[in-house]
């Protein structure tokens, strides 16, 4: 034994340590910031945390990585049930069903604004933007904080190789101009991530077709799954044909399939405008964005897109006065030189229109021509119910059924038809359970 | 199990045994208990909202064929990881107990991926395999075999079971050559005496000789790949594609951890619960038998 | 060996190196990897020999630590914290309940043996949200405390000590006894010094054991200063839109490493014969 050091000496180490850790910052009101965004937007994070701290005295906002999406709501749902929230908690668009039927957990934010006495006007941001977050009757439950949606990214370079004048307009388009780079020398036509999002959900609301009855579950929790129309089988089954030809390549869930595009493999990818930045830094040759394919025989012109993202929920069971610095913070996070800095930088939207008009003012978008493509995306027209968003409960499952189903059409062991009928099947049986669950 | 010689009974015995049984009560007992008390219920994530329902959640779960498929996959996928490991570390093992020299850099190189951390080797697999830019992958569509695990299933299955087998090589060959160096040498000179051929002795005195070892890392491995190999999974697969590489435990963590569902997962934990005690009771007679021996 | 057979130990010391190299090819990828720059990492095909950055990545990842997580230096000993306290935790409550199973009669005995035992293997992930609530009743989140005492109930160090004790002689107790010595003083003084071995191996296991936790400090820790090194790598993995910094993280993962793998190297001769004695 008399290599090892005794343990008593180490515990009470770790104990002193701890308890010099939990001193040193009692001067100001801490508000706990829980997030999910780990490499370099972790340190953005940091920065816009910093920041705020430094504009007043009162109140310090402690920015937490929590892991990824899930993990980081399952923390703040653990941390509730045993009354150690967070204030603020960053959850992504598929969890705001969830938390909003968390009726006594979430502190909405116009609330928070109103009774902190922080000014608030819901015109100043972007309707296409706030619409997903709102009550049926208009009230904003969650400040958008990372806001995308997804757009079509092509390698000019390789565009200009195969002879092709101009991004694609239609899926008939796509088709041909993949065919095009396959003929000059590309492995495959397209790829896309985030498939349920990019292939499904946008794909119903660019085409303005329901993708879940009740205007896709925002007028009630009885909403049942309608994905399994002939328009989405229809388009499923041919990107399955697609991938035997690799004029389709899958590549993986989230963003997994991104070296795909930026090591010239495929010439397309569908994915979140946030890529901008990890595009710009990897990719070696000149590239665009566009806006989604649109397939004319559905509808003639494109509705608009839905958002993806996350947003920041503010958890009730803490002191009143903490909130009034929730709500100076989330003020401070809104401003536009903030939110300008944020879309810039990240790719993400802005969430204001003055965000966005600062940036156009600072000519972000003549030097970084396309980046404005997912705001005219999102503000194309007036949302519709099958565009204003998906409001499911058990959203994340559902998803995750969906992609299961999604792949084994990618790898041929279900026929697109066979593959929705059973993801409806099965989501809708999660719907019915959240539902119960939440009566 | 007891000594035959040994102390009296008197209030020591309890307090030696407190520390352990307190902690198992507040840290496993409990939770356990709320797990058993939850898979009763159906019940919104934040609480507020609580149903009993009785074994509806379980009759739910037992109709799901996915939730059999995962089952045999499960088997399928430990059976496969012991395999595996156990073979590779068998092959190198008695190869370092023939030579003389280097066993032991031989050893030392070798144990590395004991210590690595299972989230850490997922991430070393990943990175190797990656399709479109890993080494292996590129490797292998070099050489006309299309690599995407990502979209076949059966490459996603091979990949956790090499990454899940691989941590587990050091462990399996240390116990391994302790195991045949510990076969006294006069036996084997014995047979080298009778001109058997080295594979011939290998398979007719050594492997039979440390058939106890081999069953004891059986155990092992199988328990390994069944509840230890959650990370790798978690950073490689996800559980994917299309489920091809989901176990029982990811199943339990998606199902509660990242969908929320306590009531349905805790089903399966309980289910998982039963499992482990009837994997326990089986190891304990096996090993106690041995003892004996 | 027995006869000198050049061809075949040819063979064997091939088969190893062999077998040794794709053991090792991982771990050598990772070193390649963690002396390259990022934009390098990305571009096939990738590197198989080493880079020139490994000295800056590894003062950018010291000096600063990634993203938005705490110095190195501290999340390394953070870890370091978290595996020697949940080793020699794990170990001392064993070692208690192990004597007292196996050394004396009591009623309850084979009640309490089986509790212990059938916590053996269920993972803290397939409980965690149930455990995650009693640590937080105990208002043990964000402390050492809570990163580790859940952890450090243990049925494979009872049993693996339950084994040792039972292969102890039973002369040495009875020669104790007539030195006069009691429970206690047969513990510290005989017992102890003669279960050196595997003490020492279940020390390597455990500690690998605690060094390795990922979800556990995930979920009860938000105090930056409570972040271990396990759990900082796989941070830095979810970089959402972004891609991830392989460099900075193959170099972490590294320095990761070194503390267990050392460990492992230090002590694999006594780790082997702690192990095969009382497997025996």
């Amino acid at each position: 034994m008399k290599k090892i050091p005794s343990p008593v000496a180490k515990i009470s180490l770790a104990a002193a340590l701890t308890l010099s850790f939990s001193t040193n910052l009692m001067a100001e009101t801490e508000i706990q910031w829980w997030h999910a965004m780990g490499g370099v937007n972790g340190e953005r994070v940091e920065k816009i945390a910093k920041d705020f701290n430094a504009t007043q005295k009162e109140f310090k906002v402690v920015p937490v990585n929590k892991g990824n999406y899930t993990e980081t709501m399952t923390a703040a749902v653990a941390a509730f049930r045993a009354h150690k929230q967070p204030h603020i908690v960053q959850v992504f668009e598929v969890g705001t069903a969830t938390m909003m039927a968390a009726k006594g957990a979430v502190y909405p934010v116009e609330d928070v604004m109103k009774d902190a006495g922080v000014s608030f006007d819901k015109k100043d941001y972007l309707p296409a933007v706030i619409s997903y977050y709102q009550t049926t009757d208009g009230k904003l439950l969650s400040m958008p904080f990372n806001s995308s949606t997804p757009v079509m990214w092509y390698n000019k370079d390789a565009f200009k190789k195969a002879g092709i004048d101009k991004p694609p307009v239609t899926w008939d388009d796509v088709e041909a101009d993949s065919k095009k780079l396959q003929a000059s020398g590309m492995k495959c036509g397209f790829s896309f991530g985030w498939q349920s999002w990019v292939m499904i959900e946008n794909f119903s609301a660019w085409h303005d077709i329901p993708f879940a009855t009740k205007e896709n579950g925002f007028a009630g929790l009885d909403a049942e799954l309608v994905f399994n129309n002939d328009n989405v089988v229809n388009m499923l089954g041919k990107v399955g044909e697609w991938q035997k030809s690799k004029i389709f390549d899958y590549g993986g869930r989230r963003g997994d399939s991104l070296p795909k595009f930026v090591n010239g493999e495929c010439g397309m990818w569908m994915n979140s405008s946030a890529y901008y930045g990890a595009i710009k830094k990897q990719a070696k040759f000149d590239f665009g964005q566009t806006m989604l394919p649109l397939n004319p025989a559905i509808r003639k012109t494109p509705q608009n897109s839905i958002i993806g993202g996350a947003t920041l929920w503010v958890l009730k069971g803490h002191d009143k006065g903490d909130y009034k610095g929730v709500a100076q913070f989330l003020k401070y996070l809104s401003s536009p030189k903030v939110q300008a800095w944020w879309h810039q930088e990240t790719g993400y939207v802005p969430i204001t229109t003055a965000a966005y008009e600062l940036s156009k003012k600072e000519g972000f978008y003549d030097i970084n021509p396309g980046t404005d493509t997912a705001i005219k995306q999102l503000s194309l027209n007036a949302p519709t119910p099958n565009s204003r968003g998906i409001r499911l409960g058990n959203f994340v499952q559902i998803r995750d059924v969906i992609n299961e189903e999604m792949e084994a059409i990618w790898n041929g062991s279900k026929s697109a038809k066979d593959a929705m009928d059973t993801a409806v099947k099965r989501g809708n049986k999660l719907l019915r359970k959240f539902e119960k669950a939440n009566k | 199990m007891l000594k035959q010689v040994h102390f009296k009974s008197s209030a020591l015995p309890y307090m030696l045994v407190a520390p352990q049984i307190i902690i198992t009560l507040v840290f496993f007992m409990w939770p356990a208990s709320q797990a058993i008390y939850q898979s009763l219920l159906i019940e919104d994530a934040f609480g507020g909202n609580t149903q009993f329902v009785w074994f509806d959640n379980f009759i739910e779960l037992f109709d799901d064929d996915h939730y059999v498929k995962t089952f045999v996959r499960t088997l399928f996928y430990s059976a496969m990881v012991a395999l595996l490991s156990l073979s590779v570390s068998l092959i190198l093992a008695a190869m370092a107990d023939r030579v003389i020299r280097g066993t032991g850099i031989y050893r030392t190189l070798l144990i590395w991926p004991y210590a690595v951390a299972p989230v850490i080797a997922g991430a070393l697999w990943a990175f190797l395999f990656y399709p479109t830019t890993g080494i292996i992958s590129t490797a292998l569509t070099k050489i006309g075999y299309e690599w995407n695990h990502q979209l076949n299933g059966n490459q996603a299955m091979f990949l956790v079971i090499i990454a899940a087998a691989w941590k587990q090589i050091s462990y399996n060959f240390l116990f391994f050559l302790a195991g045949m160096q510990a076969i006294p040498k006069s036996l084997i000179e014995a047979a080298a005496i009778d001109a058997a051929s080295p594979a011939k002795r290998f398979w007719t005195i050594i492997f039979p000789l440390i058939t106890p070892t081999t069953f004891f890392l059986l155990v092992v491995n199988i328990v390994y790949a069944f509840f230890e190999t959650f990370g790798i999974i978690h950073v490689v697969t996800k559980g994917g594609p299309a489920n091809a590489t989901e176990t029982l435990v990811y199943k339990v963590y998606k199902d509660g951890f990242i969908g929320l569902d306590l009531g349905g997962s805790s089903v399966q934990s309980v289910i998982l619960m039963v499992l482990v005690i009837a994997m326990t009771v089986f190891q304990f007679k096996f090993i106690e038998r041995k003892v004996e021996y | 060996m027995i006869e000198n057979r050049p061809v075949s130990t040819f063979i064997s010391h091939a088969i190893l190196i062999a077998g040794i190299a794709i053991v090792i090819f991982p771990i050598w990828i990772t070193i390649v990897a963690a002396s390259h720059d990022a934009a390098r990492l990305l571009q096939v095909p990738l590197p198989l020999g080493l880079g020139d950055q490994f000295f800056d990545n590894l003062k950018y990842v010291l000096g600063k630590g990634v993203g938005d997580s705490a110095p190195l230096g501290l999340m390394l000993f953070n870890s370091l914290i978290m595996a020697l306290m949940i080793a020699f935790g794990k170990i001392a409550i064993s070692l208690l309940s192990a004597y007292a199973i196996v050394y004396f009669d009591f009623r309850f005995r084979m009640f309490f043996f089986w509790m212990i035992f059938i916590t053996l293997m269920l993972p803290v992930e397939v409980r965690i949200i149930p455990t995650y609530a009693v640590v937080a009743d105990l208002g043990m989140l964000d402390s050492y405390w809570g990163l580790t005492i859940p952890l450090i109930a243990s049925a494979t160090a009872t049993f693996m000590f339950r084994q040792t004790f039972l292969s102890v002689p039973d002369e040495l107790l009875e020669a104790a006894r007539i030195d006069g010595a009691g429970p206690m003083r047969f513990f510290f003084d005989i017992l102890l010094p003669v279960s050196r071995t595997s003490i020492a191996a279940m020390f390597v296991i455990l500690f690998i054991y605690g060094w390795n936790q990922y979800l556990w400090p995930l979920i009860v820790t938000t105090d930056k200063s409570m972040v271990t090194i396990v759990m900082s790598i796989k941070g830095m993995m979810e970089a959402l839109e972004e891609t991830p910094q392989w460099d900075y993280i193959m170099m972490t993962s590294l320095l990761a490493m070194i503390p267990p793998v050392i460990v492992v190297i230090l002590m694999q001769k006594i780790f082997v014969k702690g192990l095969t004695e009382t497997e025996k």
